[in-house]
């Protein structure tokens, strides 16, 4: 059985629909990616889990139906990072980590220390506000602020945008230390489908707010339409 | 104009005044700030909600309690005001536009103000505090325990705050919630209820305010009104932004007035506010974001 289960979930911001039931599965230990262009609904779809926007349509998590408020699906074990990152930046470092660990009753400075091994830079820029850091280590931030909640499946938006080619190679390495090491879940969002693809055991492929293709990412990468829409090639 | 022969015992007794005075709207000035970051709304019932607490504190004194029993449980009484004002007045117009929430608070002023008028009466009474006004030489400078125990008292609150703010898990979600909602959501923060929290500490901050300027200034239903334009000024001069600034604010602008009225002669004491909201002015003019208010850097 998968950890995430979505069946028909549409949701919508107004009078506007975005999501037209979009049914996707994640398994234990896997990463999925959500590939498509822009307003296809990808970032719609990861905030219909995490509850910060208004959903229909069944959402299973871990075998139970999940909540639609975002406080109650980070207690469930789903650590979102959004869009634009969702960092803190007013506060520190070392802040964001401590509430990255809100919801749990471990100890932060243990915690901490996973992250830090993760990601060293983070360690030294500890006590610095966190809208003062590079991109690469905001999103770093964003990503050890995720993991103080030992999540079982993190929402990952666009980790790429913005980033140095290099700097996008660490981040990924890293998610797929944390992914064997934690036995930890991701679907994630990206533009870079080319990069998603290369991480990916399986991707779906959405179009105004319809999955249109799903499979294997082998399966993705030999698929004519997807090829030139997406690969470009 | 006669202003009497300048000395240096008096100048220390008018800025002790003047810190004393400072701290009462520090306090108060930093409940506004605590609500306008988590709502970004001033709150006009402030003044309002502290002169009630402070009448129940009298009542509760006049059925035989002394001040020390009856203050924690004003307190308790006061945070719980807080947080139900939040709950079941603000909470259902919390997305409507901060001005419907405004006029909403300047309702609450009024409302609060009409029921002391009709449970307490609109006389002054007099507010016995927990200090004697008799004076000890500090250094030696004749300044009255009264004036020590409402800095002692107010300033310790402020630092208990601080601490609780900034070491305690429940205060970082507090600062979490009123700087990122959204965030603070995700990492399963419930806003709604660090929004009510946030009533609640400001409630205690005016509660503890009005019980220490009460003693000074005569105990009636339109006591803090006065107070509350000050400490509006103080927490513009701060920075709306920040705390620091508030209580910052607060001592500068008392201590600021209190030297003015004292002496140029032509301000006295009736032209004392004017004065002062004229000084926040010009410094306005150079630092819009007031003393300490400053925009967070953001790299992106």
């Amino acid at each position: 059985m998968s950890l995430l289960e979505l069946h028909g979930v549409e949701a919508r911001y107004g009078p506007v629909k975005a999501l037209h039931g979009v049914s996707l599965q994640v398994g234990d230990g896997e990463l999925v990616a959500v590939l498509g262009a822009n307003g296809a609904g990808k970032t719609t779809t990861l905030r219909a889990i995490s509850g910060t926007v208004r959903r229909s349509g069944e959402v299973v998590f871990a075998g139970r139906k999940l909540s639609r408020r975002p406080e109650a699906t980070a207690r469930a074990g789903i650590a979102h990072v959004p869009e634009g990152r969702g960092t803190f930046s007013e506060l520190s470092v070392w802040e964001n980590l401590r509430l990255g660990g809100y919801a749990r009753r471990g100890k932060v400075r243990q915690e901490a220390q996973r992250v830090f091994d993760f990601f060293p830079q983070l360690e030294r820029r500890r006590d610095q506000q966190a809208g003062t850091l590079s991109g690469g280590e905001q999103q770093m931030l964003a990503l050890g602020r995720a993991l103080m909640a030992r999540p079982k499946l993190l929402l990952l938006d666009e980790p790429s945008l913005g980033l140095a080619p290099l700097v996008v190679k660490v981040i990924f390495a890293a998610l797929e230390r944390m992914k064997t090491s934690e036995g930890m879940s991701v679907l994630v969002v990206e533009q870079n489908a080319i990069l998603a693809l290369a991480h990916a055991t399986r991707a779906y492929v959405l179009e105004v707010g319809n999955v249109v293709v799903e499979g294997t990412s082998d399966e993705l990468r030999a698929n004519e339409s997807v090829r030139r829409s997406y690969l470009g090639y | 104009m006669v202003l009497g022969a300048f000395t240096w015992t008096e100048f220390a007794q008018q800025v002790a005044a003047g810190i004393r005075e400072g701290a009462i709207y520090a306090g108060l000035a930093l409940a506004i700030v605590i609500i306008y970051r988590s709502t970004r709304v001033i709150n006009f019932a402030q003044g309002e909600m502290a002169t009630f607490t402070t009448f129940i504190a009298w009542s509760l004194m006049n059925h035989g309690l002394s001040f020390w029993t009856a203050f924690p449980i004003v307190l308790a009484i006061a945070f719980t005001g807080g947080v139900a004002i939040e709950r079941i007045v603000i909470r259902p117009v919390e997305n409507a536009p901060v001005l419907t929430i405004v006029i909403i608070t300047l309702g609450l002023a009024l409302l609060l103000n009409g029921l002391m008028s009709v449970i307490w009466g609109g006389a002054s009474r007099q507010f016995n505090g927990p200090f004697s006004t008799r004076t000890i030489d500090v250094g030696s400078v004749p300044i009255s325990v009264q004036d020590i125990g409402i800095v002692v008292v107010s300033v310790g609150l402020v630092v208990l705050l601080a601490v609780f703010f900034r070491f305690t898990k429940l205060g970082l979600a507090l600062r979490a919630a009123a700087v990122n909602p959204e965030s603070s959501r995700l990492v399963g923060i419930r806003v709604g209820w660090m929004l009510a929290l946030g009533w609640g500490i400001a409630a205690v901050l005016g509660a503890v305010a009005g019980m220490m300027i009460a003693p000074v200034v005569f105990l009636d239903p339109n006591m803090m009104q006065t107070i509350l334009l000050y400490a509006f000024a103080a927490a513009v001069l701060g920075g709306l932004d920040s705390p620091l600034g508030a209580v910052v604010g607060g001592i500068l602008l008392g201590v600021t007035i209190t030297l003015l009225g004292r002496y140029v002669a032509f301000i006295g004491s009736t032209l004392k506010l004017p004065a002062a909201l004229m000084l926040i002015l010009v410094l306005l003019l150079v630092r819009p974001g007031g003393l300490f208010g400053r925009v967070a850097v953001k790299r992106v």
